[in-house]
């Protein structure tokens, strides 16, 4: 292997993947390596016998799920915005010739021990049981404000500044009831906690429009998702990635990040081998994330842990009209916690798992050190729960933006149940690699007929 | 109207056994010998028709590459209504690779999915290694096609592919699959990502 890269890139997590496709179509000479002899690191999909080795090792699947092939597990539960900048990122790049997708059938929220849908529209507002006839009325009020905001028009303001204002002064001009605000802020904004609400209004206005304009797209719920898996889309930024000349490795341990003796990037070492590159980009785990600092350098710091618990059922989630797939979102308040508990759920609809399972992943960011007991509250509107598989995972982020020894480190991916943070990372990471702001823009079709 | 068929073919086999230059022979009857694979072809797409007119568009994915390292995703073959997977008449480990890779296939790929075995650089048959008894025999006995071609002279070229074209048809599951997963067809189908910006061409092709 005596090639020089331009980019090594660790992991082929989606992160790692858009930033690969995205850096060989600016013409870069990428090598892309992976521990696992598998696509999508940490944002995997798995099959039975992979799910089985992961959480049971030594036990095999149960008969009565049906065959291996037809699963794909998700190991984080994230669905796509449909107007977001993932979907954004999917259309430039044309990888969407690769994927189909579907979908999600409803959203809902938890709210005084019960889950409804949640109202996008004044209209959906107005009926909503979620609100009484006064509190219709406020919500009402305020979604034909947002609606009818414009920026240039005071008229429109109502004596309000979105920069200036928070969130608070905002729900307290309509008169919203906390509970009124729990859904606005977690179920449509997707807020994790309640930090936004003392912050400028601008933020959540635009993460509600964002919600209802997603909405709007498609119908029934502001997200899609793309058929066997999310690990599907790590695997079509990848190919994107080889069809630019970028070089695939999978199955590759990496043995060591070589420096020089001022500390900057010099290669990766891999069975004996070292490979040269200029820069070096990769997920957590391959700069230390988990293990004890060996004297050397620490490159990623853990910020905090999420617990995530997939669950098979043999049922639609009570209470959710049957749905084929759903999101729940339980705001914090609801159930005196700082976090939000999260529930996604998919099914043989999006071919991720034999006919009649469905697989809900509940999840929330742990405060305590019983972290199981915290996601209870949305373990209990599952109904029999027939496996489950917890998980307590670390978030890492780095200690450093690489500028100075090129070498750049991804985000874990957070709590959060959309990608658009995911985004933020690619973007952030992409401006340090290559000192450019990305503009994600339509490539000309490659088809040749 | 005569039937219009569209069908997602992939090829497979080891490295350097010649996958890119028969697509490049199939596609545009060109070959050469030193071509780096070309960059940025998702996939390249040859129109077939047949004797009673119908027509079998293939819409045909190379690896790019992602086979040399064991870095082929299952993303690549998913839905895949045809396979040929080839191999190099010059070299033995080139078809027990070939094996390795219909093995895959008949795990992981659609049932109803046609694979072609496929001897490729027959011009250089005084090198070879393979015996035409021993490919045709294993494909017969795992219910294969097969054929040998050249894609440095063409011979056998059109021949493997209008054998594919005519067994499709009968073979893949009514219009639901085919036409890739990237332009789902008929039912209840999938959202549409770009239909805002442009409307979709291609849909048209619909083989129903
Ligand atoms: N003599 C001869 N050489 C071939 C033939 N097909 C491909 N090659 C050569 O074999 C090498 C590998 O071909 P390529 O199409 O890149 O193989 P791939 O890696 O399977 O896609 C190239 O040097 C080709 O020119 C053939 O039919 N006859
Ligand atoms: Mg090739």
């Amino acid at each position: 292997m005596d090639e020089v890269y331009d980019v090594i890139v660790l992991g082929t997590g989606l992160t790692e993947c858009i930033l690969s496709g995205l850096l060989s179509v600016a013409g870069k000479k990428v090598l892309h390596m992976d521990r696992n002899d598998y696509y999508g690191a940490d944002s995997a999909s798995l099959n039975l016998t992979q799910l089985y080795r992961k959480f049971r090792s030594g036990q095999e699947p149960p008969a009565d799920l049906g065959r291996d092939r037809d699963y794909a597990v998700d190991l984080i539960p994230k669905f796509i915005i449909a107007s977001g900048e993932l979907t954004k990122i999917l259309v430039h790049t044309d990888v969407t010739r690769y994927l189909e997708f579907k979908q999600i059938a409803g959203s809902f929220v938890y709210r005084d021990g019960r889950i409804s849908k949640v109202p996008s529209t004044e209209l959906e507002a107005v009926k909503s049981p979620l609100m009484g006839i006064f509190e219709k009325r406020r919500a009402k009020k305020f979604f034909e404000f947002l609606q009818g905001w414009k920026d240039d028009d005071p008229a429109t303001h109502q004596g309000l500044d979105l920069d200036k204002d928070t969130m608070k002064k905002v729900y307290e001009h309509f008169g919203l009831e906390p509970g009124t605000q729990d859904f606005i802020g977690h179920a449509m904004a997707l807020y994790l906690d309640d930090d936004y609400i003392t912050k400028p209004a601008r933020p959540t206005y635009d993460r509600v429009v964002l919600y209802t304009s997603s909405m709007s797209r498609y119908g029934k719920s502001p997200y899609i998702y793309p058929l066997y898996g999310l690990g599907e889309l790590p695997q079509s930024f990848a190919r994107l990635s080889a069809i630019y000349g970028g070089t695939y490795m999978l199955d590759k341990p990496i043995d060591e990040i070589v420096t020089d003796s001022a500390g900057l990037f010099v290669g990766v070492t891999s069975g004996g081998e070292t490979v040269k590159a200029k820069q070096v980009i990769g997920d957590p785990s391959y700069f230390g994330a988990g293990k004890e600092a060996e004297g050397g350098k620490v490159r990623v710091v853990e910020e905090s842990k999420v617990v995530r618990a997939i669950c098979f059922l043999k049922h639609p989630i009570p209470g959710t009209e049957n749905s084929d797939s759903v999101q729940i979102i339980i705001p914090q308040n609801q159930v005196n916690r700082r976090n939000d508990i999260y529930i996604a759920m998919v099914s043989s609809t999006h071919n991720v798992c034999a006919k009649d399972v469905y697989i809900a992943i509940v999840s929330t960011i742990v405060e305590t050190d019983k972290p199981e007991l915290e996601i209870v509250a949305g373990l209990n509107l599952l109904g029999p729960i027939q496996e489950k598989f917890v998980s307590i995972t670390s978030l890492y982020a780095p200690t450093a933006d690489g500028r100075s020894d090129n070498i750049f480190i991804t985000r874990s991916y957070d709590a959060t149940s959309h990608f658009e943070t995911v985004v933020d990372d690619v973007h952030d990471v992409y401006k340090r690699v290559t000192g450019e702001t990305l503009v994600v823009k339509k490539r000309e079709v490659e088809v040749q007929e | 109207m005569s039937k219009q068929y569209q069908f997602k073919l992939v090829l497979l086999g080891e490295s350097a056994v010649g996958k890119s230059s028969l697509v490049l022979r199939f596609v545009k009857d060109q070959f050469d010998d030193y071509r780096e694979s070309t960059i940025g072809a998702a996939f390249l797409t040859q129109t077939v028709t047949l004797d009673d007119q119908s027509t079998v568009k293939f819409e045909i994915w190379d690896t790019a590459g992602q086979e040399r390292y064991k870095s082929l995703a299952p993303m690549y073959y998913r839905n895949a209504n045809c396979a040929v997977v080839v191999y190099d008449i010059t070299q033995t480990s080139s078809l027990e690779k070939a094996r390795t890779w219909i093995r895959e296939l008949q795990r992981q790929a659609d049932p109803s999915i046609v694979i072609a075995l496929c001897g490729n650089k027959t011009d250089l048959s005084a090198r070879r290694q393979v015996s035409q008894e021993e490919a045709r025999k294993y494909a017969e006995e795992e219910g294969l096609m097969w054929g040998e071609t050249s894609a440095k002279t063409g011979e056998g070229v059109s021949e493997i592919f209008t054998a594919i074209a005519k067994k499709l048809p009968l073979t893949a599951p009514q219009a639901s699959r085919a036409g890739s997963s990237a332009r789902p067809a008929a039912g209840r189908a999938g959202v549409d990502l770009s239909q805002q910006s442009t409307p979709q061409a291609g849909g048209d092709q619909c083989n129903c």
